[in-house]
């Protein structure tokens, strides 16, 4: 990622939201992206994530330049690639958790039973197996955002993404989720996640700040792994 | 993705929203049950006058005495049309096939002890055929009746009734016509009013020269029926009708006629205008009730917009391609259309048919109608199922995320 910026264009003035980043992320790299409020965050990871476009510089994913690619392979990376997971979980609200998580797979052309068999996995796997048939609504906060990360995790991403994940749960879930994530790495998986709790960012091996839109830190730490 | 994965996803979306899709599906209905109905009510209503005018005879021409001219000033004394003329008529004109001569007076008409006044009509055998009546029971008189001056009669349906007697009772009795006795021969079945004053039920009919003879004492006729041969225009009848009683009466080139000539279908022309307007006025509120199930459609279309576009941001950053966002989309609508399109044409009919069955009216299910009423319907619900869904799909998908 290479003098990544991002402007939005509010008519009487502009919006640098980030100006001029450049950063690589490793296979198996943990890290974490921190920053005040409105330091450009989450536009770093929508733009990470593929879910924008940045109006100036580069970015290489696997080797493949994003900003040349058509609709149909921008569908493809983030069917296949990323795993996204949002602060406000963004589950179809009427349909069940395992609808919801089976979903990627449906745009993946993957059939119905093998569908239906890696969704109930995945599920298994956030601890979610007796809620399947439960609608989002019908489940606590720390339950929708694992059946958020189970969608992520569904298709087996080369990238797990997240924003603020923990940023509307209490303290207790908050653990659990980071406690998932922290095996997740283990596995070999490689995340990003933004925070700015630094007791979060403590489980990442790397951590970068973000002040104003540009990278003021980018410091390696021990991580609990 | 494969068209299975397409409509399993569009059926999962509209399961999941079945309030949703139950209003969509209201406005469908609405508009098109009320196309169905209201054009059914007026293509019913055309139809009844359309067979109405072929009952009445819209190959028929009357004519009836008129004024004679003299160097083209009225000569004050009115010319009379006779029982020669209709002969005349039934040997030279060559487009007319049935001449109808009538001598009619309203005269006492006495059975049992019962006495009433009515019409009475002296006329020839061919009398049933031209004027579409059919016999109840016994027979009409024929041609060799008339010569031999018969006192036969024929009743119409009303008559046995007036008389307070029953029809069957009645046949081969006497009735007697200005105390003159008549074999009861037939009666005729009821024919119902035309939509004229007089009833076509309440009228005795015996035999033309039994009535000039025997009876009135005239070969007066009050007028002359004519019917023209199928497929030839009125106009050209009426030439030939001209033709030959310009003739028969000596009117030289220039002179007026001293007839006159109606065209029964002048007069249903009129009716038949009348019967427009009506279904003018049901079309216009079909049209209405189809813009405002339309605009049902629309408002509900419009209004999920907003969840909708948040859906969408979500396929779209689970890996849908704008394609698959349109298909489910489309699918989604189409179905709807269709599911609603079905229940309202249903609806529709049944409510023609009730309408037929309980207030008695004509109704036709028109084939043209339902097609518009589906189409329309079908145009409204896709274009703005689709149209909101296309913005929507063409955006960053974290911009539809955000949309509120
Ligand atoms: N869609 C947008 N339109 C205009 N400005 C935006 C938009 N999204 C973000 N911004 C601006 O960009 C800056 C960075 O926002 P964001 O990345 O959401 O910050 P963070 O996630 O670190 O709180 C902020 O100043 C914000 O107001
Ligand atoms: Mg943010």
């Amino acid at each position: 990622m290479a003098d990544i910026r991002r402007e939005y264009d509010m008519g009487s003035e502009v919006v640098r939201a980030l100006r001029g980043v450049d950063i690589t992320i490793e296979v198996n790299e943990f890290v974490a992206i921190m920053g005040s409020s409105g330091s450009g965050k989450s536009t770093l990871m929508n733009l990470i994530g593929c879910l924008d476009q940045p109006t100036g510089g580069e970015y290489r994913l696997n080797g493949e330049r994003v900003s040349e690619l058509d609709d149909v392979e921008l569908a493809r990376i983030r069917n296949r690639e990323i795993g996204f997971v949002f602060q406000t979980f963004n589950l179809l609200a009427r349909s069940t958790a395992l609808h919801n998580v089976e979903l990627p797979l449906v745009y993946a052309g993957v059939g119905r039973k093998e569908r239906r068999r890696r969704s109930e996995e995945t599920l298994e796997k956030v601890g979610l197996s007796d809620r399947m048939r439960h609608r989002p609504n019908e489940l606590s906060g720390g339950q929708r955002q694992r059946v958020a990360v189970a969608r992520a995790l569904v298709t087996k991403p080369s990238l797990l993404l997240a924003d603020e994940p923990t940023g509307n749960l209490d303290s207790t879930t908050s653990q659990e989720i980071m406690a998932l994530f922290e095996a997740l790495h283990r596995s070999g998986q490689t995340i990003v996640v933004v925070t700015h709790n630094p007791e979060v960012a403590d489980h990442a091996d790397r951590q970068i700040h973000l002040v104003d839109g540009s990278v003021e830190r980018d410091v390696r730490t021990e991580g609990s792994a | 993705m494969q068209i299975g994965e397409i409509l399993a996803v569009a059926f999962q979306s509209i399961l999941a929203n079945k309030l949703r899709a139950a209003l969509t599906m209201l406005g469908i209905i609405i508009g098109i049950a009320a196309v169905v109905t209201v054009v059914a009510l007026g293509t019913g209503a055309q139809r009844a006058i359309d067979a109405r005018i072929s009952a009445l005879g819209a190959r028929l021409l009357s004519i009836y005495p008129g004024q004679s001219y003299q160097h083209g000033i009225a000569s004050g004394e009115r010319v009379t049309l006779r029982t020669l003329d209709a002969e005349a008529l039934t040997r030279d004109a060559r487009l007319l096939d049935g001449v109808l001569p009538e001598i009619v007076r309203s005269v006492q008409v006495k059975y049992g002890n019962q006495n009433i006044n009515t019409r009475v009509i002296g006329t020839t055998p061919n009398y049933d055929d031209v004027r579409n009546y059919t016999l109840r029971a016994g027979r009409m008189f024929t041609a060799g009746d008339g010569e031999a001056r018969r006192r036969y009669a024929v009743l119409g349906h009303a008559v046995p009734g007036m008389l307070e007697a029953s029809a069957t009772e009645m046949l081969g009795q006497r009735v007697f016509v200005r105390g003159i006795p008549f074999e009861i021969i037939g009666i005729f079945a009821e024919k119902g009013s035309e939509g004229s004053w007089r009833n076509p039920d309440e009228q005795v009919v015996i035999p033309l020269q039994t009535a000039q003879f025997r009876v009135f004492g005239t070969d007066r006729l009050r007028s002359i029926t004519v019917r023209v041969v199928e497929g030839v225009p009125l106009e050209q009848g009426m030439v030939d009708v001209e033709r030959v009683l310009r003739r028969e009466h000596g009117i030289r080139p220039g002179e007026d006629n001293d007839f006159r000539l109606r065209n029964r279908q002048e007069l249903l022309n009129t009716q038949q205008a009348t019967a427009q307007v009506f279904s003018y006025l049901l079309a216009s509120i079909a049209g209405v009730s189809l813009l405002v199930g339309g605009i049902g459609i629309m408002n509900i279309m419009l209004v999920s917009v907003t969840e909708r576009t948040r859906e969408i941001g979500i396929r779209k950053a689970l890996g849908a391609t704008r394609t698959n966002i349109l298909m489910q989309f489309l699918v989604e609508a189409i179905v709807l259309c269709l599911v609603g399109g079905v229940l309202g044409i249903a609806l529709g009919s049944s409510g023609a048919v009730a309408l037929s069955r309980i207030a008695g009216w004509n109704t036709f299910i028109s084939f043209g109608a339902i097609v518009l009423a589906v189409a329309f319907s079908a145009g409204v619900g896709i274009f703005f199922g689709l149209w909101p869904a296309w913005r929507a799909a063409s955006l960053n998908p974290i911009d539809a995320l955000r949309y509120e």
